[in-house]
């Protein structure tokens, strides 16, 4: 089993008639993934690729074709509004995959998530999306390099993602669920919320946690481990080699002109914690395999 | 994305903000054109880079301060002629400094007192946050540091907005009494609506100053916006000054390459990142020193590995380089029949490790292996590093 996701997952794909959005459908529903229904406005009663039939309103989707989550492949410029109609349209669980969102229409959508009366869970955006291998996959990492097993991976980072699961599977150990959390400032889900879905999910035994520089979101989840996990934890942290004040590709990945959100502070927060840390990209799962023999 | 000073300041004065009478200038015709422009018994000439600390900053050939007060046109004529095409290196622009190509002339203002007035994008709350200060004119994090008390943070809705009494409590909380709360009051929905409506990830008046007749103006300004947003906002990309960046930065983004110039002297060019991060995280910890971050992309195809290669090789630190990509729904092969492509399209002068994970692995290494360019391939990341810094630092 799993978080979040399974074979039971009914998506609706927004964006589904772009390039991006046809071509990582295409690739989803290879994986097995159910996907009942896409939406791009005006395209509404087509179908697409003579398989999935296309609404012009996530509300549609949900109502004609019981979709129960939705991933967002639209261009920066609309991201935030496909957010916010997934959000009415109180589907519990949106994966933005979108990159280069603008900070302030996060802040917004981050708001409404906090209404009392919000019934759904964002992932992203910018990010890879989440996986439950061998059951459901949503998002545009390769399905193959997976393996159904007992590991939950966090990131915030794509192909470094890629990297740690393809460790964890040639060393024989399968995931339960791996989530890309996203790269930007602002996110729907944190280091600390996936942390904490992972340690309450029995079909998990050890979570592997990757960070970046910038933010804290990483100490925080640390604070959490420290108080409340019991499963084995392993963590690495990209760009302890980054210069302060720039920003490394994702945009959320900076350390402040005064030292905040250092590979060394988040590093520490790791250690104080007692996650076992990868000091090196190429040794994530073997941090893990040194405190957990699955 | 970042402007200048001058900028703005400009910026501000159309959000009702007061500000002192500039003019900038980029040679001496147009230095006398500001002068002339100027009058009263104090003149301010300003270099305008970048960076921060330009008051207590150098010139390279000793000249220094690249802000100053004088009394006559004159004497701002030959602060200027010092200035204009001078490098002048602060605190924050590295030993190597930055030129001055424009500088911002303006009148001088009787100051009674430094205030600091800022607003930021709190990535942690997800809200902007007002920050002020009765402690202007320093270091805004010295004063977080020594006296947090002195510091005052007031955040603000995203979806509410700035309402006027947020700005009657920051004005009480600064000290200012009767006129002085409804001029603070509408200076600072100013500079929100500007920060708000041209989606700015900061905008900070340090100081901002109260002269002997109580009134206020903002003496210096420094301005970000957010780059995910920069497409909604043609007149603030017009601002983007281009001598403020490296011209390989400016080149890789035409490519949308994400490329970051740094010191060291081993080029990486990956996909994702993170992981390119990761990537000059282990060759850093192998002994070697990165000369970039350089994200290629998911879908990198031939044309951008080209001229990611080319751009690479246009820094004359490079001594090496490693390639480290990850293919996932792109597959190795297809990767590796593009690096070939762009190796044989670029002079290649100097080692080249390529590391191929993922997806067709085999058929990708088989192809390097084939392809007569000189490569060596790697089967971890790892391994590559450590062949990259190896060859770097003892070449055979």
């Amino acid at each position: 089993m799993s978080i979040l996701v399974n074979k039971d997952t009914r998506l609706v794909v927004q964006g589904i008639t772009g390039k991006t959005g046809t071509f990582h459908t295409q690739q989803c529903i290879e994986y097995g993934t159910k996907v009942v229904a896409g939406v791009t406005p005006g395209k509404g009663g087509q179908m697409w690729e003579d398989k999935v039939p296309v609404c012009n309103t996530v509300a549609e989707a949900v109502k004609e074709h019981g979709a129960n989550a939705s991933v967002i492949y639209v261009p920066p410029a609309f991201a935030a509004d496909s957010i916010l109609e997934a959000i009415e349209a109180e589907i519990p669980l949106v994966i933005c995959i979108t990159e280069g969102v603008p900070v302030r229409d996060m802040a917004e959508v981050r708001r409404r998530l906090e209404f009392n009366d919000t019934k759904t869970r964002l992932i992203g955006p910018n990010c890879p999306g989440i996986i439950t291998p061998g059951e459901c996959k949503i998002g545009i990492m390769p399905g193959y390099i997976h393996k159904p097993g007992r590991v939950g991976v966090i990131s915030r980072s794509g192909t470094l993602t890629y990297e740690a699961v393809w460790q964890l599977t040639q060393s024989g150990h399968g995931q339960s669920t791996c989530i890309g959390i996203g790269g930007d400032p602002i996110n729907g889900t944190s280091q600390l919320d996936a942390i904490r879905m992972l340690n309450d999910d029995p079909d998990t035994d050890a979570i592997i946690m990757i960070g970046e520089i910038g933010g804290s979101a990483e100490e925080e989840a640390c604070a959490y481990i420290k108080e409340n996990v019991k499963k084995p934890v392993a963590g690495f942290i990209a760009g302890a080699s980054a210069p302060k004040g720039r920003t490394m590709g994702h945009a959320g990945a900076i350390v402040s002109a005064s030292g905040a959100g250092t590979a060394e502070a988040k590093f520490a927060a790791m250690g104080e914690a007692g996650v076992s840390i990868a000091r090196n990209p190429s040794e994530i799962a073997d941090a893990l395999l040194r405190i957990y023999k699955g | 994305m970042n402007i200048h000073e001058y900028q703005a300041k400009h910026l501000l004065h159309e959000y009702g903000v007061p500000v002192p009478r500039g003019y900038a200038a980029t040679n001496s015709h147009e230095v006398e054109t500001a002068l002339s422009h100027l009058d009263g018994d104090m003149i301010v000439v300003k270099a305008q880079i970048h960076a921060g600390g330009r008051g207590k900053g150098t010139f390279t050939d000793g000249y220094k301060g690249g802000v100053k007060v004088v009394k006559t046109p004159e004497a701002a004529r030959e602060a200027a002629n010092h200035m204009l095409d001078n490098t002048l290196v602060t605190a924050q622009t590295g030993p190597e400094g930055r030129k001055v190509q424009t500088l911002y002339l303006t009148e001088g203002c009787d100051i009674e007192h430094e205030y600091y007035l800022a607003i930021v994008l709190d990535r942690e709350t997800a809200q902007s946050v007002i920050i002020a200060s009765t402690e202007g004119g320093m270091d805004i994090e010295e004063v977080a540091d020594k006296t947090p008390e002195k510091l005052i943070r007031v955040p603000v809705c995203p979806t509410m907005g700035l309402r006027n009494h947020q700005c009657r409590q920051v004005a009480f909380a600064l000290g200012f009494k009767a006129d002085q709360v409804k001029q603070f009051a509408g200076i600072l929905s100013g500079v929100y609506k500007m920060f708000w409506e041209k989606n700015a990830m900061l905008v900070e008046i340090n100081p901002l100053v109260t002269d002997k007749n109580g009134n206020l103006s903002a003496l210096d300004a420094k301005v970000s916006f957010d780059g995910n947003a920069i497409f909604q906002h043609p007149d603030i990309e017009k601002l983007r000054d281009l001598n403020e960046e490296d011209p390989k930065e400016i080149e890789a983004s035409k490519h949308d390459l994400a490329y970051i110039a740094l010191d060291g002297d081993i080029a990486c060019m990956v996909n994702g990142a993170g992981l390119a991060m990761a990537t000059m995280d282990i060759i850093q910890s192998f002994g070697g020193s990165p000369a970039n971050f350089l994200d290629v992309g998911g879908g990198a195809n031939e044309e951008q590995v080209t001229a990611a290669f080319k751009i690479i090789l246009s820094d004359p630190n490079v001594k090496g380089i490693l390639v480290n990509i990850f293919g996932g729904i792109m597959k190795c092969d297809v990767i590796a029949n593009g690096i070939v492509a762009a190796a044989k399209n670029v002079d290649m002068t100097v080692p080249l490790v390529v590391r191929l994970e993922g997806t067709n692995v085999e058929a990708g290494k088989k192809i390097l292996r084939e392809s007569g360019v000189a490569l060596t391939p790697a089967d971890s990341l790892a391994q590559a590093a450590e062949i990259i810094v190896e060859q770097v630092q003892s070449p055979s």
